[in-house]
């Protein structure tokens, strides 16, 4: 809350906030709730969620960079363990971080309520009544007048009026009348829709949490994915996601191209993808690039990255195919050095992997070979053969990334070319037919967004209102002169007054009465 | 598309001159106090240092109309916004912080600002322009979005206004300081006695005290500083807002999550809450005043962190932003 009533008299107070309760004779729990809804409560936890938040961006996070995490226990053997055992790796989903910022909703829920009744109330009010000492307020002045009392404060009633003020006229005794205005109760508006917001915010992150999902796959050009749990290379569901949920699109990549600077650095990606919202629903194209994810039935398919895939090609000392297949090459380094491994277990004598290093455009350093640009210009295939049980009927899982070679023969190297052949010593020939590029995407759900985003908007609309509005009042008093005065003269008290902006309000007041005198 | 090399030369001209030309300004406005003092000293009418204030902001003008021309040429140059890496960035943030400082005393009467809003500029620009320079080039493809024109704009103008509060900030407290002690000293000879005593005014802090003296006596009344610092931080918290929820929207656009603990993201969080917090502590009796101004100091350095630490020490998904 941006104002607190202090202990000024009532008719300086122009909040609605509560004041400050008396601690002394009421139950405790009523008082621990008045103290976790205080300002100073409200402010520490400010301040501690702000303290919690820096681990966060200190250590290496799990959420954000998990390998990171691991060189870090790696690194730190005895200490990792220790941190981790307070969530210092998953600050942000860690209990104390939750507790922090749980406390300081609930404190901001305790405020809320009976602010905004008391608001509700202040709406409903009219201003209060002209104090009775004008001039001793620090904004205020007096003059003399020719028109009697009641025109004046009428006169001035339309003009306040005129410009939304909220006005009251009163008629004080004595022939004395009096008019009351307020204005800028859109302040304690804004500033009510700006805490309410931040609340929506936070149930808009959480309906998320619960109920959106996200995976990757990665899709060689020319291979299609279609969107069930099986089809995702990584998925993580949220805790009350259900497999029924995923909408059944599907999506074919059809070209994929890159650019890059003469440095190696990218200029530009483009996924052209073939997609349908359902099996039997009309294809559509379009090219997902980055800052340009693909919506599709309430998910977004985002280009997260690239590589090569190489085709490979293995006879059998016959000349039959026994493998013909694009395997997936992970990048090592910005200019796609790559790696990866083949595994043939059928149709050989002997079942076959390889593993191999792709150099998209070879260059030979001191420190061995290495792509030196990220563009297949030079594609070069550096091989190693290994012969024996790749070990796939074990029933252990195995990544296709791997091969067990400590268990396997050695039986050659060579590097190659598109194109070319390499026959081993048993007759098998194996061919690097070209290279394809391979894209992964990220697909995302997340029902939450879309509370998200009109909360952010009514938090910035509340917070201007909040801190752009001022709250003030004025006051204009009009007493008939004493009956000896010849022409009998109006005396005329006005005073202006403003939680806030004290020099904005000072200008206000003088152009108002500027215009009162004429 | 190429940079153009000629643009891009031209523009790095410029900013030699901007920076030169602040300087002059910034001198200006340290004569201007000098001459105060010495007309003061001496019971004369301050005329002459006056004088010197006003040409002091026409040289600031001279210096915005040529910070502007860097910026433009630099965009031209580069055939994209000029706000695409720290150079840059700084190079942004200083022409706010000068901008605001005019804004503002096209209104009021803040030239006393003058020298405190150049000198940070000038040593700004100065450390933007050796250690930050890049030549000018392109862009990566994951920052090329319109939302670079808004989330960008929105930080880098809310960053100039932090940076001008702070600067205010400083200076609320110097002259916060030598209220408190004024009003000690006019408890009785006693006292005034006593806080002799505890601090002769010889040796280096001795006249390092002595300036903040003679400054902070020259300055307006705390009172009014503490205002002043309020109404650009009200003016920069919703900006900063802003800026935070359109980086949201892009990051949903770009990375498909609207926030996911990045470091500059954490940061930026992080400044928020600071700042929220010293809105908050102004409305709080017993937080009004030096507490909250400290608050607000606390704030900038997150904002400084923010920017120059996650960029250069912390890698995270922002890591374009960095140096070369």
């Amino acid at each position: 809350m941006t104002e607190i009533a202090t202990e000024t008299p009532a008719v300086e107070q122009l909040s609605t906030a509560p004041s400050a309760p008396s601690a002394t004779g009421i139950n405790p729990l009523l008082r621990a709730w008045r103290q976790l809804t205080s300002m100073r409560t409200a402010l520490l936890l400010l301040a501690l969620l702000a303290l919690a938040a820096i681990p966060g961006t200190l250590l290496p996070q799990r959420g954000l960079n998990p390998a990171k995490v691991g060189a870090y226990f790696a690194a730190h053997p005895h200490l990792a363990p220790w941190l981790d055992k307070f969530s210092l790796f998953d600050v942000f989903a860690a209990p104390w971080f939750a507790a922090i910022y749980l406390l300081l909703f609930v404190s901001l829920i305790g405020c809320l309520v009976p602010r905004i009744r008391l608001h509700a109330r202040a709406l409903r009010r009219q201003p209060p009544p002209a104090p009775r000492h004008l001039l001793r307020m620090t904004t205020s002045t007096d003059w003399a007048a020719e028109e009697q009392p009641a025109d004046i404060v009428a006169h001035t009633a339309a003009l306040l009026r005129s410009r939304h003020w909220r006005t009251v006229v009163r008629e004080e005794g004595d022939g004395v009348v009096s008019v009351a205005a307020e204005k800028g109760y859109l302040r304690e508006t804004g500033n009510l829709v700006f805490h309410v917001a931040l609340v929506v915010l936070l149930a808009g992150i959480a309906m998320g949490g619960m109920f959106g999902y996200k995976g990757t796959v990665l899709v060689p050009v020319g291979d299609g994915f279609s969107n069930v749990q099986s089809s995702y290379d990584v998925f993580s569901p949220s805790r009350f996601f259900s497999n029924t949920h995923l909408p059944p699109f599907q999506f074919t990549l059809d070209r994929f191209s890159a650019s890059y600077q003469p440095d190696g650095t990218p200029r530009s990606f483009n996924a052209v993808v073939d997609y349908r919202r359902g099996p039997d629903a009309p294809a559509k194209t379009f090219d997902i690039r980055p800052n340009e994810p693909l919506a599709v039935d309430g998910s977004d398919v985002y280009l997260v990255g690239h590589g090569y895939a190489l085709q490979i090609e293995v006879r059998d000392p016959k000349g039959r195919v026994v493998y013909n297949d694009a395997t997936p090459f992970l990048p090592d380094d910005a200019m796609f050095t790559s790696h990866g491994v083949v595994k043939v277990p059928n149709g050989l004598a002997h079942q076959l992997g390889f593993t191999g290093f792709f150099y998209p455009t070879y260059g030979a350093t001191p420190t061995g070979a290495q792509s030196v640009y990220p563009a297949a210009d030079d594609p070069t295939l550096d091989l190693a053969a290994w012969q024996g049980d790749l070990g796939l009927s074990s029933g252990l899982p195995q990544s296709v990334y791997d091969l067990p070679v400590a268990q396997l023969k050695n039986v050659g190297t060579t590097q190659l070319t598109p194109g070319k052949s390499w026959r081993l010593k048993d007759g098998t020939t194996v061919t690097f037919v070209g290279v394809r590029d391979w894209a992964t995407f990220q697909i995302a759900h997340d029902p939450g967004t879309k509370l998200v985003l009109v909360a952010a908007v009514l938090i910035v609309i509340g917070l201007l209102a909040s801190l752009r509005v001022r709250r003030r009042r004025f006051w204009l008093r009009a007493a008939p002169g004493e009956p000896g005065d010849l022409p009998r003269r109006t005396v005329v008290t006005a005073a202006g007054l403003a939680r806030s902006d004290a020099d904005g309000n000072a200008t206000e007041f003088d152009r108002l009465v500027h215009r009162l005198k004429d | 598309m190429a940079p153009n090399v000629h643009l891009a030369h031209l523009s790095d001209v410029l900013f030699t001159w901007t920076v030169f030309v602040y300087a002059i300004a910034m001198l200006g406005y340290a004569a201007e106090f000098a001459f105060a003092r010495l007309a003061r000293a001496r019971g004369d009418e301050p005329t002459r240092s006056v004088r010197l204030g006003k040409a002091a902001v026409a040289v600031t003008v001279v210096g915005w109309g040529l910070h502007v021309s860097t910026v433009v040429t630099r965009g031209l140059a580069a055939h994209r916004v000029p706000w695409g890496n720290m150079y840059e960035f700084s190079t942004m943030v200083t022409l706010v912080a000068v901008t605001v400082f005019l804004a503002l005393l096209v209104r009021q009467q803040v030239r006393f600002l003058g020298a405190f809003v150049m000198a940070p500029v000038v040593l700004y620009l100065g450390l933007a322009g050796t250690v930050l320079y890049v030549p000018a080039g392109p862009l990566q493809p994951v920052l090329n979005s319109y939302w670079i024109k808004i989330h960008v704009v929105a930080a880098i103008t809310a960053s100039g206004a932090f940076m001008v509060s702070g600067v205010i900030t400083v200076l609320y407290l110097m002259k916060a300081w030598l209220e408190r002690r004024a009003a000690a000293v006019s408890i009785g000879p006693g006292t005034a006695a006593a806080v002799e005593l505890r601090e002769p005014a010889v040796g280096v802090r001795g006249s390092a005290r002595a300036m903040v003296d003679g400054v902070a006596r020259w300055l307006p009344a705390s009172d009014r500083l503490d205002r002043l610092a309020y109404k650009v931080i009200g003016f920069a918290f919703p900006v900063w807002t802003f800026a935070i929820i359109a980086g949201a929207i892009w990051a949903k656009y770009a990375w498909s999550r609207y926030w996911g603990w990045d470091p500059k993201e954490t940061w930026s969080f992080i400044t928020w809450v600071v700042y929220a917090a010293y809105l908050h502590a102004r409305a709080t009796a017993g937080w009004r005043g030096r507490r909250a101004a400290y608050l607000s100091l606390v704030g900038f350095a997150c904002l400084m962190v923010d920017y120059y630490v996650v960029n250069t020490v912390i890698t995270g998904l922002h890591s374009y932003a960095g140096v070369g």
